[in-house]
C-alpha cells in the first residue's frame, strides 16, 4: 500500500489528570474507514480533536497526508472535521452557512453546488430556511452537506458521532457519501456507538475498555 | 445498500486554487448577513448611545455653556462603552456552534478572515456611532467647530476601539462569565484612544490646527489594522482548543 493518509503513533494523551489513552498506534490508507468505539468519557472526541489539530497536549506523533502535524500547520487543509459541535450558525440559512464552508477554504461558492449537496443529504429546498427553524437532525444533515460539497477535496475525513439524530433514510445516505469517499481513495475515522455493516474495509478501534463480547 | 441516486458525483475535479480574496469576502459577507438576521445586537449599542447622550442635558444642566465643554468628551465616553456593549456576543456564539472551530481549521490565513470579521462588526457598530455623533452633539451644544474633527476622530478611532476589543473578546472567549472581564482588561487600553479623540474636538474649539492629533489616531489605526488581528487570531486558537 501507498503512503497512509493518517499515522498515529505511540500517542499518548491525559485529560485533567487523567489517562485517556497511551501507545495507541495505527494507520489509515486510502480506501480505509476505522470506526472508533468505546464508552462514554473514553476519549473517543480527544483523540479525533488531537488528529485535527485541535487538542495541542498530547505526545507522540501524528502523521496526516504524510507531514507531522503542528498547530497552524496547513496540513489541515486536506483534512475535513465534522465535530460534536456542528459548525452551522442557527440564525443563518442552510445556504448561507454552507456559502461560508465553501468560502472559509478559500474557494468559490456555487449555489448548485449547494443545493446539489443539500439534496444529497436529503434537504432538497431547504437553503433558504434558517437553521434555527431546522429540527436537530435537518441540522444535523446541514453540517454533513459538507461531506458532499467540501469533502471531495479532503483525502481525510474526522467525523464525531456523525449519526446522532439522524433517522434511519439519513443515516443511510451518510453512509453512501461515506463510501463513496473510500472508493475515491479517502479514508473516513468515525466514533459512533452503533455497528455499522455497511461499509467496506472498516475496522474497529476500542478505546477504553473493550468489553468481552466484541468480536 | 442501493442510496439516492448520485447527482453530484464525489469525483475531485480540477479544483480552482485557494484564494485569500475569496476568504475575506465570504467572511464578510457571512457576518454581514448575521447581522442582519439579529437587528436588536445592532440597535442596542446604538439606542445605548442615544439614550446616555440625551441623559446629559436632563442630569447635568440644560445650558449650553455648561453643556459645550462637557460635549466632545461626553460623546467619546458613551461611543467607547457602546462598542463595549457588542463585543462579548462577538466570537462567543461562533465558539458555541462550531463554527469557530472550523474557522481555526481552515482560514488559510486565519489573519484575512480576522479582519473580515472586525470590518463587519465595525460596519455595524462603530460606523452608525460615527455617523450619529455630529447628530447628537447638537443635544449637548457641541461647538459647530468641534463637528467634523469629532467626527473624524470617531471614523479613525472607533475601528481602534473594535479591533482591541477584539483582542479582548478573544482572549475571553472559553470563559463562562467573560463580560466583566473584557470590560477590565480593555478599557485601560481605550485610553489613549480616547485622549486623542476627545483632544482632537477640544484643540478645534481653540482654533488650534487638528490635523497632527488626528494624524496620530490614524498611525494608531494603521497599527492595530496590522497587529490586532494576529492577536486575535492567536488568541482564537488558544480559545479553540481549550475545548
Amino acid at each position: 500500500m501507498s503512503q497512509p493518509l493518517l499515522e498515529v503513533s505511540a500517542l499518548r494523551c491525559e485529560r485533567d489528570d487523567r489517562l485517556l489513552f497511551e501507545a495507541l498506534s495505527f494507520a489509515l490508507g486510502a480506501g480505509e474507514a476505522l470506526q472508533l468505539r468505546g464508552p462514554n468519557g473514553a476519549g473517543k472526541t480527544t483523540l479525533l480533536r488531537c488528529i485535527a489539530g485541535l487538542h495541542p497536549d498530547h505526545d507522540g506523533t501524528i502523521r496526516v497526508l504524510g507531514a507531522e502535524h503542528r498547530a497552524g500547520d496547513p496540513a489541515r487543509a486536506g483534512l475535513l472535521f465534522v465535530g460534536h459541535r456542528l459548525g452551522v450558525s442557527a440564525p443563518l440559512t442552510a445556504g448561507e452557512n454552507l456559502r461560508w464552508h465553501v468560502e472559509v477554504g478559500g474557494r468559490p461558492a456555487d449555489d448548485d453546488a449547494v443545493e446539489a449537496a443539500l439534496e444529497r443529504v436529503g434537504l432538497a429546498g431547504w437553503a433558504d430556511v434558517p437553521c434555527q427553524q431546522l429540527s436537530a437532525g435537518q441540522q444535523r444533515r446541514v453540517a454533513l452537506a459538507r461531506l458532499a460539497l467540501v469533502g471531495p477535496a479532503m483525502p481525510l475525513w474526522l467525523l464525531d458521532e456523525p449519526f446522532t439524530a439522524l433517522d434511519d433514510r439519513g443515516i443511510a445516505l451518510v453512509l453512501d457519501l461515506l463510501g463513496e469517499r473510500l472508493r475515491t481513495g479517502g479514508a473516513v475515522l468515525f466514533t459512533t456507538h452503533q455497528p455499522v455493516s455497511a461499509l467496506p474495509s472498516l475496522t474497529t478501534l476500542w478505546i477504553g475498555a473493550a468489553p468481552a463480547e466484541a468480536a | 445498500m442501493t442510496g439516492a441516486p448520485v447527482s453530484a458525483p464525489l469525483a475531485l475535479g480540477a479544483l480552482p486554487e485557494p484564494r485569500p480574496g475569496r476568504l475575506f469576502l465570504g467572511q464578510l459577507r457571512r457576518d454581514l448577513a448575521l447581522a442582519v438576521r439579529q437587528p436588536a445586537e445592532i440597535a442596542n449599542p446604538l439606542a445605548f448611545f442615544v439614550l446616555v447622550i440625551t441623559l446629559f442635558p436632563l442630569g447635568v444642566s440644560p445650558e449650553r455653556e455648561t453643556l459645550a465643554p462637557l460635549a466632545p468628551g461626553v460623546l467619546w465616553i458613551a461611543a467607547l462603552l457602546a462598542t463595549l456593549l457588542g463585543l462579548e456576543a462577538l466570537f462567543r456564539r461562533d465558539r458555541d456552534d462550531g463554527t469557530l472551530e472550523q474557522l481555526v481549521l481552515r482560514a488559510q490565513p486565519l489573519y484575512l478572515a480576522v479582519l473580515a470579521r472586525m470590518l463587519a462588526h465595525w460596519l455595524v457598530t462603530g460606523l452608525p456611532l460615527t455617523l450619529l455623533a455630529p447628530v447628537l452633539g447638537g443635544l449637548l451644544a457641541l461647538p459647530a467647530e468641534a463637528r467634523w474633527p469629532l467626527t473624524a476622530g470617531l471614523a479613525l478611532g472607533t475601528p481602534i476601539l473594535v479591533l482591541l476589543g477584539g483582542v479582548g473578546a478573544a482572549l475571553t472567549v472559553g470563559l463562562r462569565a467573560g463580560g466583566l472581564l473584557l470590560a477590565l482588561l480593555i478599557l485601560p487600553l481605550y485610553v489613549p484612544v480616547l485622549i486623542l479623540g476627545v483632544s482632537a474636538a477640544e484643540l478645534a474649539v481653540v482654533r488650534i490646527d487638528v490635523a497632527g492629533v488626528l494624524a496620530w489616531l490614524g498611525a494608531g489605526l494603521a497599527l492595530a489594522v496590522t497587529a490586532a488581528p494576529f492577536a486575535i487570531a492567536g488568541a482564537l486558537r488558544i480559545g479553540v482548543e481549550a475545548g
